[in-house]
C-alpha cells in the first residue's frame, strides 16, 4: 500500500493567477456526484475553463503551452473553501497529472487534502510566486524543479527557497503520507485515551 | 497562566505525538454523509479494514436528496448510487444512518446538535468544511478530508496539527435587525477570508453571552469561511439548555457529572491567547456580499467599494467579482435586483431562523415579488415538522415562498435546487463563490434569513429594518 517517495518534482509548470481560488472553482460541485475518484482529472477548473473560452481567452490549464505540467504555480490562500478532497483527486489527475503546487499560501483542510494525496505544497514569498508565474508565462518551457531536500523551488537558472512543515516533509521524502497505517499502529493508546474521557464512559453512568 | 477551551478539549485526546510532529487525536463524534464518504469506505475495504468504533459515526444524507420530494428512487440515477452506496456501507458497518425514513434526516450540521449528539468538550470530524459549526457547543469541530474520513473509520482518531487560539470579543449589543450572520459576514470582511488560517475562533463577549444556541451555531458555522479551521463559544448554561432532554443527552445522574465536566472545560479567566479581536456590536449594521468570496461585503446602507481601497495584492480578485456579478464600485448595494431568494442551509435552516421571518411578514400582506422564485428550506425534517406544526408553512406559502423538504438544497446545488444563466440570488448560505449555487455564471449575495425574504418581497435588496420597520 506504501506510496513512492516524493523528494524532487520537476517538469513543466502551469500558472494560474489569482488570490483565494476556493475548491468549487477547483472542482465544481457537480462533479461530486460520484462514488469515486476516477475521471475527476478532465473536469479541473472546468466552469473557469469554459468561461474564459466563451469569452475567446484560453484558461492556462487549456492553454497547449503549459501542456504536460507537472507543478502548478498559484498566489494567495489556494483551495480555500469546502473540505472536498476531490480538488487534489482531481488536479493530480489533470493531464500528466500535477504533483507539486507553489503558492503564496494554501488553506489549511486543502493543504492537509494534499499531504494525503500525496502533492506537496511548498510556500514562498509574494516576490518569488510572481517571479515563477512570469518566467512560466515567458517560457512555458522552463523546467521547475520542486526539491524537499534542500526546499528550493527552481525555474530555468533561477533558484528560490521555499517552506514546507517539517512533518509533510519528511512524510513526502520518506513515502509515509498515508496517516491510516502510523494511526493504526497506536490502536492500545486509542482506546487508553477513551478510557480517561469522561464522556467516551457515558459520564460513569 | 491558565487554558483556553481549545486546549484543554486538545490536550485530553491526544493518543501520542506522531512521528511527523502532528498530534494523533482522538475523535469523540464523526458524522458522515453521502458525498465524502463513500471513497473512504472503498479505501477502507481495499486495506482489509473494518470501522473501530461504529457507534461513534453517525450518518445521514443532505448534499444530494431532492427537497421537492424525498421519495425513491431519485430521478438523478448518479444521486441515486450515491444513496446506495452509504445504504450499504452504514448496513456492513453497523453505523446509525439517521434516514429520510426514521424522520431524523436533515442536514448534518443540524441534526447533529438537533439529536443530542454534539455536546460541549468533545473532539467532532466531519468530511465537510461546515463543521465548525458545531464548536457552538464548546467542542472542537474539525471539517476533514476522505483520505481523513477513512482514518477517523479505522482509528477514530486524526492527525492533527495544534492551533493558535485567537479570541474574537464582540461587546455591547446588537442593534435590532441585526443578526448572528450579520456578525459572522463583518468579522470576515475585518480579518479577510484566509485571516483565520492556523487559528482556533474562540467567540466570547457580551453579544456572544446573549446569543442562543442556533444563533452561536450560524457564527461558528463560517468561522471556516474566515479561514479558521474550527471556531467555538465556551458552555455555558445556554448551552445546557439546549442539550438537557435530547435524544442522546446524558440522563439522570450522568447529566449532572456531564454539566460539571463541560464548566471545567471552560476558557480558563486568565488563558492566554494567540491574538485577541474585539469588536463593538453597536457597529455592526446588516451584510449583504458583493463579490465572490465571504470577505466582499458591505453594509446594506454602503456601497460597493473602490478597488483603490484594497491592498493591491486584493485588488486582483475585486476586480474580478466587479465582472463577475456585473456590479461597479460605488454602486449602492440597496436596489442591486434579485432572481432566487433562498432561506436554509447548515447556516441559517434551523427553527428560530425561519421563527424571526415568520414574525416579521405574518398578517403584514407581504408578497414575494412576482419575478423572484422564493424558497424556504428546512435544515432538517424536525425543524420542518415543527414549522408545520406552528402553521409556519403557510405563512411562507401565502407570502409566496416554496416550502421544501430538508436537505443542503441551493447552498450547493448537488441537487435539483439551482440557479441558471446569471440568476442573482439573495442567500441565507455560506458561500458565494462562483458558480457555488449550480450556474457557472450564477451570482450569490449571502445574507441574514431577514435580509433575504426583504429581498424575495422587494424584488431587490433592501433594507429589512425599513421594509419591516424594525426599531
Amino acid at each position: 500500500m506504501q506510496d513512492v517517495k516524493r523528494i524532487v518534482i520537476k517538469g513543466r509548470a502551469v500558472p494560474v493567477r489569482g488570490n483565494d481560488i476556493d475548491t468549487d472553482r477547483i472542482i465544481p460541485a457537480r462533479f461530486l456526484k460520484t462514488v469515486v475518484f476516477d475521471g475527476l482529472g478532465e473536469h479541473s477548473f472546468e466552469d473557469d475553463r469554459a468561461q474564459l473560452k466563451a469569452a475567446g481567452k484560453t484558461h492556462p490549464l487549456d492553454d497547449a503551452r503549459f501542456a504536460g505540467a507537472r507543478v502548478l504555480l498559484v498566489n494567495r490562500n489556494f483551495g480555500c473553501g469546502a473540505s472536498r478532497e476531490h480538488a487534489p483527486q482531481a488536479l493530480i489527475r489533470w493531464g500528466q497529472g500535477l504533483q507539486a503546487i507553489v503558492g503564496e499560501s494554501f488553506a489549511e483542510i486543502f493543504f492537509g487534502n494534499c499531504v494525503a494525496t500525496g502533492v506537496p505544497c511548498a510556500v514562498v514569498d509574494a516576490a518569488t510566486a510572481e517571479a515563477l508565474l512570469s518566467a512560466v508565462e515567458k517560457d512555458p518551457a522552463l523546467e521547475v524543479q520542486v526539491d524537499l531536500r534542500t526546499k528550493t523551488v527552481t525555474a530555468g537558472s533561477a533558484s528560490y527557497p521555499f517552506s514546507i512543515p517539517d512533518g509533510p516533509r519528511t512524510q513526502f521524502m520518506e513515502g509515509r503520507w498515508d496517516s491510516t497505517a502510523e494511526l493504526l499502529a497506536a490502536k492500545d493508546k486509542v482506546r487508553a485515551t477513551a478510557a480517561k474521557i469522561p464522556y467516551f464512559n457515558s459520564y460513569g453512568s | 497562566m491558565g487554558k483556553s477551551l481549545y486546549e484543554k478539549v486538545f490536550d485530553r485526546h491526544v493518543v501520542t505525538r506522531l512521528p511527523s510532529g502532528q498530534y494523533q487525536l482522538l475523535t469523540g463524534l464523526h458524522l458522515i454523509h453521502e458525498v465524502t464518504s463513500p471513497q473512504a469506505f472503498s479505501m477502507l475495504e481495499g486495506r482489509g479494514l473494518g470501522v473501530l468504533m461504529p457507534e461513534r459515526t453517525f450518518a445521514t444524507v443532505d448534499h444530494i436528496i431532492p427537497t421537492k420530494s424525498q421519495l425513491r428512487p431519485f430521478s438523478d440515477s448518479l444521486a441515486e448510487e450515491m444513496m446506495i452506496a452509504l445504504e450499504r456501507n452504514v448496513k456492513k458497518h453497523g453505523i446509525r444512518y439517521l434516514s429520510p425514513d426514521t424522520g431524523e434526516q436533515g442536514i448534518v450540521h443540524v441534526i447533529g446538535p438537533e439529536q443530542g449528539l454534539t455536546q460541549p468538550g468533545m473532539t467532532i470530524a466531519c468530511g465537510d468544511s461546515h463543521t465548525s459549526t458545531h464548536g457552538a457547543f464548546g467542542a472542537i469541530a474539525l471539517g476533514i478530508g476522505t483520505s481523513q474520513v477513512r482514518d477517523v473509520l479505522a482509528t477514530q482518531t486524526l492527525a492533527m496539527d495544534k492551533l493558535k487560539v485567537r479570541r474574537i470579543e464582540v461587546t455591547g449589543a446588537l442593534r435590532p435587525g441585526v443578526y448572528a450572520k450579520d456578525v459572522t459576514l463583518t468579522i470576515i470582511g475585518k480579518l479577510g477570508v484566509n485571516g483565520g488560517v492556523g487559528y482556533a475562533y474562540e467567540y466570547g463577549g457580551a453579544v456572544i453571552d446573549r446569543m442562543s444556541m442556533e444563533e452561536r451555531m450560524t457564527l461558528c458555522n463560517m468561522s471556516i469561511e474566515g479561514g479558521a479551521r474550527c471556531g467555538y463559544v465556551n458552555p455555558d448554561e445556554t448551552t445546557f439548555r439546549y442539550i438537557e432532554g435530547r435524544k442522546f443527552a446524558p440522563k439522570g445522574d450522568a447529566w449532572g457529572r456531564a454539566v460539571a465536566d463541560w464548566t471545567s472545560l471552560r476558557s480558563d479567566a486568565d488563558a492566554a491567547y494567540d491574538d485577541v479581536v474585539t469588536l463593538r456590536g453597536e457597529d455592526i449594521e446588516p451584510v449583504v456580499t458583493w463579490g465572490i468570496t465571504p470577505g466582499q461585503s458591505v453594509g446594506v446602507t454602503g456601497s460597493i467599494p473602490s478597488s483603490q481601497q484594497f491592498p493591491e495584492s486584493e485588488r486582483g480578485i475585486v476586480e474580478e467579482a466587479y465582472e463577475y456579478m456585473s456590479l461597479k464600485a460605488g454602486q449602492a448595494i440597496r436596489g442591486t435586483k434579485v432572481d432566487v431568494a433562498f432561506i436554509g442551509s447548515c447556516t441559517n435552516g434551523r427553527l428560530s431562523d425561519f421563527e424571526e421571518v415568520v414574525r416579521l411578514i405574518q398578517g403584514k400582506g407581504f408578497k414575494v415579488k412576482p419575478h423572484v422564485r422564493a424558497l424556504v428550506v428546512p435544515g432538517s425534517q424536525a425543524v420542518r415538522r415543527a414549522m408545520i406544526d406552528k402553521g409556519y408553512d403557510k405563512v411562507f406559502s401565502d407570502a409566496g415562498f416554496e416550502f421544501r423538504e430538508a436537505g443542503c438544497s441551493m447552498c450547493l446545488a448537488m441537487n435539483p435546487d439551482k440557479l441558471t444563466g446569471r440568476e442573482v440570488c439573495a442567500s441565507s448560505s455560506n458561500r458565494n463563490f462562483k458558480g457555488r449555487q449550480g450556474s457557472p455564471t450564477g451570482r450569490t449575495l449571502l445574507m441574514s434569513p431577514a435580509m433575504v425574504a426583504a429581498a424575495a418581497i422587494a424584488g431587490e435588496v433592501t433594507d429589512a429594518r425599513d421594509l419591516f420597520h424594525i426599531a
